[in-house]
């Protein structure tokens, strides 16, 4: 079939593109089979070198190529022509942090976000002294299980209205990563992480708007992890907060 | 002048190798950058899916000699024994810590680290399969990189994201840095540091059907090359044997190790006929030259009869249980729990859901076992002397150490990351201790900068997709699973005619310095195609099968002559010839034995499964 894309473009070593615009790209013999990376690979590739995006694994685990879809932030290696309805398709980088080429954002405001909420395991007891492994059962691993997921490819911030009205905002992927810490048995530093959640730019900006989980290419239940994270702030404890009864093998989307 | 930055050591590249490095060469002391062109979440290491092997026994008894035999026999005796015996004992620890260090691996009712089968990992010396891939889903690649990314924030490690690095820096024969573009402004920079350790990764990109990332283009084996440093056993390239038809995606043996079996066109289960005792679960290159050997005699499905199936619907695994005596039972949920991004990709990818129907799966082109010879210190060497070359190291898929000889066992790779990233990174500290700054040449940059714009203000009709998709079509056909003398020949002439018309006839759109892909792309192409080179002719010189390296002209290995590594080395340091450059070719490199020497059972035997 043929397909017409429509790109938001804009190249600040260009005299006449540095400011943003629109073009479209006419594609033939696309397969319905066809990721929207392939295609963007075929415009650059066949027509305009120039085009200018990220992307690396092709399917879904780096997190490099998210990008709005026909309006909604999806990964472009994760997109069928099959998904689409119709042969059009537009595509804009992700909203919300600023743009340095064509589908090409600075992410220093998104992972500086991650780095606030100390992404990283703490905890200083000696280790068990026969040399082995910290223990953990089945279940306490199931608690966070869902957020170890996150390839931190920016499509729920980046989805989120309170984080465009207020760049300050942690955002949903920061909270992703610390619920994954958080709630996680061997980790001792849920009491700072929570603190620094609690604050103005944390967890209560979110307004359970529900973007960010349906962004999400990895399935994670974005809304619910935050939410977790709000009850323990309430409670002043991680225990008893995450029902793992309910965490069910999702399909996926 | 350009922008030059010092630091005791230069860590390029942050998978799995190099963050580990990173994290050791930090701890100990030493001033450390980490050079990356992606992202470090971005890096492959998060891809790998099945699990990292190490002889834990927590679910059954298992010993480190059993796991070094494993690799040993599945590298077909090319492995050197030291390495294998470094890799298979510093494998427990080094699982341990990366769980102090919070990974979050999966866990055993008694709260142990779950582990799993896997291709070729067997107790007591070939005897059955063992439980010995330590797994967090089927993500613990993933999980393994955004640890030790973690755990880098958390030591202030500094990262030069989005730097590319394109020239090595030598200086009478030493390594004194690299030169980086920087991606976001097109600027050129000079890292200058006493030690500088390649862990760049892979080459999957040189053929058409790989499970590799776009970014695995071989750049920083391409860049050492080109300055003098050999390329170690370059024709040894691994066929993973179950990639989603077409696309090359991966299908990690982890599937098989839950049970998942091979069936052909006509609905039989063909690996019995091939490897009688493990069958599904036999090394990988067994399992891809059966996989073709089935296609080749017309036993393919579809179509085109080019393909087979990998069936892990309960129904068909359950049957194969039930007649093999197996006690085990999976139902669909356990699927679903083990395995959920396999059922995502095969979903989304194919519309094909592997609970209730098989997959179809080909060979794809995934590992590199070669690449820049290094000893167990992660010390890159020269030549069959072992001479080190001062200030270069090299860890992960990059380099060839070898424990993995002439063909990687699953899981073994993310265990070659952690183990000899450590090793380099703690060597390293010591290093920068005790030496000194190697002088930097005058205007280290000049000549990357000359062939950048060589190639940024091409004025030829050659767009680099053509010449990249030309290379890749003819690897796959003539230096992929199965290889003959005449096809290599050809790949070699079509190889140096692509690079002809690269350096004589290339034209690229963007012209600009702002992320400049289009200029980074057809840089990385000259990368592949001077790998591609070196493949071809380190096959073509191997006269025998061993291996990932399948020779139909000779079918056998050849122990008498060629227990020896080879070392392929480009001769003349321009950047992009546009002629041939003299390749030379050393293969007097003996394999390390050391293990066989006290032990009979680990010297060459036939190799079945
Ligand atoms: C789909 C798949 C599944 C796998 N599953 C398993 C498994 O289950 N078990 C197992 O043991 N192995 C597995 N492997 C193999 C294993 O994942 C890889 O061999 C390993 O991750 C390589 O790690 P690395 O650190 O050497 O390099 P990579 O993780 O590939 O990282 C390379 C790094 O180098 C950087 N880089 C590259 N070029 C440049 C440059 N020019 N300048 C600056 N930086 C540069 C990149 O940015 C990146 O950070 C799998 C591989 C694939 C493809
Ligand atoms: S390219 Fe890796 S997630 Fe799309």
């Amino acid at each position: 079939m043929d397909v017409t894309f429509r790109i938001r473009r804009y190249n600040p070593d260009i005299p006449g593109k540095n400011k943003p615009y629109w073009q479209e790209f006419r594609l033939a013999d696309v397969d319905p089979n066809d990721r929207v990376l392939e295609l963007l690979h075929r415009i650059k590739w066949e027509q305009d070198g120039t085009l200018t995006l990220r992307r690396s694994c092709a399917h879904g685990v780096c997190g490099s190529d998210a990008m709005r879809i026909n309006g909604v932030n999806k990964l472009a290696c994760k997109v069928l022509m099959r998904d689409i309805n119709g042969s059009k398709v537009q595509v804009e980088p992700i909203l919300g942090l600023p743009v340095i080429k064509d589908l090409v954002v600075d992410m220093e405001p998104f992972f500086g976000h991650y780095r606030e909420v100390m992404p990283f395991f703490v905890n200083d007891e000696p280790v068990p002294a026969n040399g082995r492994e910290r223990l953990q059962s089945p279940d306490d691993r199931a608690q966070y299980d869902d957020t170890t997921k996150c390839i931190l490819c920016a499509a729920c911030t980046t989805s989120c209205p309170s984080f465009w009205a207020n760049g300050k905002y942690v955002g949903p992927a920061a909270i992703v990563q610390a619920h994954r810490f958080i709630f996680d048995t061997r980790d001792r530093a849920a009491k700072e992480r929570l603190n620094v959640l609690a604050e103005p730019n944390g967890v209560w900006r979110c307004r359970t708007i529900f973007n960010c989980t349906p962004a999400c290419p990895r399935g994670i239940e974005v809304t619910r992890a935050i939410g977790e994270v709000k009850l323990a702030i309430q409670r002043g404890t991680t225990t008893g907060i995450v029902d793992i009864s309910t965490i069910h093998i999702k399909e996926p989307t | 002048m350009v922008k030059t930055h010092q630091f005791d050591a230069i860590i390029v590249g942050a998978g799995g190798a190099g963050l580990m490095a990173a994290l050791y060469a930090s701890k100990g002391g030493a001033n450390v950058a980490v050079v990356s062109k992606l992202y470090p979440t971005r890096s492959h290491t998060g891809t790998a899916q099945g699990g990292i092997g190490a002889a834990l026994g927590n679910l059954e008894e298992d010993n480190p000699l059993w796991h070094a035999y494993d690799t040993v026999k599945g590298g077909d005796y090319l492995a050197d024994q030291n390495a294998a015996k470094v890799l298979a004992e510093e494998a427990i620890d080094a699982v341990i810590e990366l769980e102090h260090m919070g990974l979050p691996f999966d866990r055993t009712p008694e709260g142990k680290i779950s582990q799993r089968r896997f291709g070729g990992h067997t107790s007591n010396f070939g005897d059955k399969p063992v439980r010995r891939a330590c797994h967090a889903a089927d993500r613990t690649g993933h999980m393994i990189l955004q640890t030790l990314y973690q755990q880098c924030i958390k030591h202030h490690v500094k990262f030069f994201d989005e730097y590319q690095v394109v020239d090595a820096i030598m200086n009478n024969g030493a390594c004194a840095g690299v030169v980086a573009m920087q991606l976001g402004t097109g600027e050129l920079t000079v890292f200058h540091g006493k030690a500088t350790l390649f862990a760049t990764g892979g080459w999957g990109k040189i053929w058409s059907v790989t499970s590799n990332a776009h970014s695995l283009t071989g750049d920083g084996a391409a860049v050492v090359y080109r300055r003098g440093v050999p390329m170690q056993d370059m024709e040894f390239f691994q066929f993973h044997p179950t990639g989603i038809y077409k696309l090359g995606i991966l299908i990690t043996e982890g599937v098989r190790g839950e049970g998942g079996v091979l069936i052909n066109g006509k609905g039989e289960r063909f690996m019995e006929k091939y490897a009688p005792r493990i069958k599904d679960l036999a090394s990988r290159d067994v399992v891809s030259r059966a996989i073709y050997m089935e296609i080749s005699s017309g036993n393919g499905a579809g179509k085109n009869k080019d393909y087979v199936y990998l069936d892990v619907t309960p129904k068909t695994v359950n049957r194969y249980f039930a007649e093999a005596g197996d006690e085990r039972r999976i139902t669909a949920e356990d699927v679903e729990k083990k395995l959920p991004d396999i059922l995502e990709f095969c979903r989304v990818y194919l519309g094909v859901d592997p609970v209730k129907d098989p997959m179809p799966i080909q060979p794809t082109a995934h590992y590199a076992m070669g690449g820049i010879p290094t000893n167990v210190n992660a010390e890159a060497v020269l030549d069959e002397h072992w001479t080190v070359i001062p200030g270069l190291y090299a860890a992960g898929e990059v380099a060839c150490v070898s424990c993995h000889g002439a063909n990687r066992l699953g899981t073994n790779s993310l265990v070659d990351l952690v183990v000899f990233g450590r090793r380099g990174g703690k060597n390293i500290a010591d290093y920068v201790k005790r030496a000194d700054f190697v002088p930097l040449p005058p205007a280290p940059e000049r000549e990357i900068e000359a062939e950048l714009n060589r190639i940024r203000n091409g004025k030829g009709k050659t767009r680099p997709h053509e010449l990249r998709s030309a290379m890749q079509k003819e690897m796959m056909q003539n230096v992929g699973v199965f290889r003959e003398e005449k096809g290599l020949n050809g790949a070699l002439e079509v190889v140096r005619e692509l690079r002809e018309r690269f350096s004589k006839d290339l034209t690229i759109d963007d012209k600009g310095s702002t992320f400049n892909t289009d200029l980074m792309e057809a840089w990385e192409l000259g990368c592949l195609l001077d790998l591609a080179e070196a493949t071809a002719l380190a096959a073509l010189k191997r006269t025998e099968s061993r291996g990932a390296h399948s020779r139909e002209d000779y079918k056998e290995r050849d122990d008498a002559n060629w227990m020896v590594h080879s070392l392929v080395t480009r001769h003349g340091s321009e950047l992009s010839p546009s002629t041939a450059p003299a390749l030379t070719i050393n293969v007097n490199k003996k394999v390390d034995m050391s293990l066989a020497e006290v032990d009979p059972r680990f010297a060459p035997k036939v190799r079945t499964y």
